[in-house]
């Protein structure tokens, strides 16, 4: 069952496409990371999923369009961004008495006793407490939140890596189950690569790549080679090639394991390794269409 | 804007799950608590206000049994005014200090929100735009009147007794304040001069600060007040005449409908009231058109600005 699904979605700010016939579809239970690079419409499509921007094209998240229903789809839906979100002037224990005042799945509960495993007091305002904390403030209210879908976009930006590693492993542990569905963007592709389920990139407000993580793990393979195996290997027809320390990298699509292996050294690549050879190339190509007119 | 939504599957429509939803008045409720925190000055200005003049009448009293002498041989007219005039003052002082917390409440609400981007956070939760905007409003439409009023009753009742038992102490009795003064009924004229001057005829300016809160990207301040200053200016070095200007200043002095402006005072007897009078003016009925057209395009571009 569909939690998003989006047909020929498409927004301009002025003369910019964010989204260009942007399709998607995510199933429930899925964790997808939405990789992309600046400015590539990653933010824009997820505030299309989450009513605050309008659109063209078809959307609908849980059944509902989020642009005229809103208020009504914030039921089954919870969203972190960055961590400047929460109103800086008002109390731990007022947000806390708000959230349960306006949101009918709000377990109080819940919330109080993952903050009682922080140093975070009901008595604080959000002004007082560090960044790394404002997080941990926000995910503990999203995870006493029963919601259907929860966006987060770049949650753990400027956090440190102890904090980065916590809010990833409380949500696998404590929140995630079957029945929920997250997308996460983030900028630390190497850290979300275990927890996704799913991986788009998107570009250019297209989703360009899209492919589950056990996919993903069967299909790509990296080669790390002497420059005497270079021929053989570029036989193999890699989909990306990379010099470092006199030793050369290939990435493979769909080559046999056994094959690449008596050519060097074979490993599951990173996604970040599989995003700079898609996104890398077709940015080398933009860059080489908008120059050949000279 | 999004496309029809005849054109999307029945089977989408399926998926949404029925909820047991909190009634409505819930978030609206809650929504005007939200901001009670975040503006306390709502509530402590004009408590603040209350508590100097308050101390300022105490310092007063210890001339009231001399001033009391000197008024008891003014005519009665003159009297009467002598005798009122603090409580005027304690309600004027109420009035000025909600009308200036009101306006630079307004011109904060919708902005600060987008200016600090928890707008994003406000809007993850299941609260309307309608709601938001809605609670945002009845903050100088409701709860600064209802404030003022009640401390102003609260002020001029203290007053009263303190008043008493000063001119009793000194050997007057106080028969002379009590004449002179009938306290249900000055509280109603109050409660009338804020409701139909405070509230419903500067309703107008309220609802356009909050529609320029939702709406500038910085300074909300000044575009609120410029442009109309602008208008003012260019009609007259253009035709040399003052029609929008005095507009706007009758509009601000406002309740000549409601109250003659000689009696403007709401301590003025009863039967000075032209409720019929206000009722049946078309500036009333005009204002509150303008008022709601202000506040559905507050609505409206709340829905559509992003953080600024």
């Amino acid at each position: 069952m569909s939690v998003i699904e989006a047909r020929a979605l498409r927004k301009s700010y002025g003369n910019t496409l964010a989204l260009d016939g942007l399709n998607l579809q995510l199933d429930e239970g899925r964790i997808l990371g939405l990789i992309g690079p600046n400015g590539a419409g990653k933010t824009t499509a997820l505030h299309a999923v989450l009513g605050l921007t309008p659109y063209q094209g078809q959307l609908r998240v849980l059944g509902c369009d989020p642009w005229t229903q809103r208020d009504h789809l914030m039921r089954d839906v919870s969203f972190i961004a960055d961590v400047a979100l929460l109103p800086r002037w008002i109390r731990v224990s007022q947000l806390l008495d708000f959230v349960a005042g306006v949101h009918p799945r709000f377990e109080r509960s819940k919330a109080e006793s993952f903050l009682s495993k922080t140093s975070i007091t009901l008595d604080r305002k959000v002004r007082q407490l560090s960044k790394g904390m404002v997080t941990q403030l926000h995910l503990a209210i999203v995870m006493a939140i029963d919601a259907r879908l929860l966006v987060l976009d770049e949650p753990t930006l400027g956090l440190d890596i102890l904090f980065r590693k916590q809010f990833y492993d409380s949500l696998l542990n404590d929140y995630f189950d079957r029945s929920r569905t997250i997308i996460i963007t983030t900028h630390q592709v190497e850290e979300v690569q275990d927890v996704l389920t799913d991986v788009m990139f998107i570009d250019r407000g297209r989703i360009v790549f899209s492919c589950s993580m056990d996919d993903f793990e069967s299909r790509y393979s990296e080669l790390l080679t002497n420059p005497d195996n270079v021929p053989a290997a570029r036989a193999l027809k890699p989909i990306h090639e990379r010099h470092a320390l006199g030793r050369v990298l290939f990435l493979f699509d769909g080559v046999d394991r056994a094959q690449l292996a008596a050519l060097g050294d074979v490993r599951t690549p990173g996604l970040a390794d599989l995003f700079v050879a898609i996104i890398g190339s077709r940015s080398d190509r933009a860059a080489q269409a908008q120059g050949a007119p000279q | 804007m999004n496309t029809s939504s005849n054109a999307v599957p029945d089977a989408f429509q399926a998926q949404s799950v029925p909820i047991n939803s909190l009634p409505p008045t819930h978030a609206f409720y809650w929504s005007l608590r939200r901001e009670l925190w975040e503006f306390r000055s709502i509530y402590l200005a004009p408590l603040i206000a209350s508590a100097l003049f308050l101390f300022g009448f105490l310092i007063s009293l210890m001339h009231l049994p001399s001033r009391t002498r000197g008024i008891a041989a003014l005519d009665p007219v003159q009297q009467q005014k002598a005798i009122l005039s603090p409580y005027h003052m304690a309600a004027g002082l109420l009035m000025l200090v909600t009308l200036i917390v009101g306006v630079f409440y307004c011109l904060d609400a919708l902005y600060g929100e987008r200016r600090d981007r928890s707008i994003l956070f406000w809007k993850s939760l299941p609260v309307s735009d309608l709601t938001a905007v809605l609670s945002k409003a009845s903050i100088p439409f409701v709860v600064l009147p209802v404030i003022g009023f009640s401390l102003t009753v609260i002020l001029q009742l203290i007053m009263l007794v303190l008043s008493s038992i000063v001119l009793a102490a000194s050997g007057f009795a106080p028969a002379l304040l009590w004449s002179n003064l009938s306290f249900f009924r000055s509280s109603f004229l109050l409660l009338y001069h804020l409701v139909t001057v405070h509230v419903i005829w500067h309703a107008p300016f309220y609802a356009w600060f909050l529609l320029i809160s939702a709406w500038a990207r910085r300074a909300p301040f000044l575009w609120a007040i410029l442009p109309p200053l602008f208008v003012a200016v260019l009609e007259r070095a253009a035709f040399n005449t003052n029609y929008f200007a005095f507009f706007l200043l009758h509009r601000a002095y406002g309740g000549a409908e409601a109250i003659p402006p000689p009696h403007s005072m709401p301590m003025d007897p009863m039967t000075h009231l032209t409720f019929a009078h206000y009722l049946t003016s078309p500036g009333l009925w005009l204002g509150l058109l303008a008022t709601a057209a202000f506040l559905a395009a507050a609505v409206r571009l709340r829905r559509h600005q992003s953080p600024v």
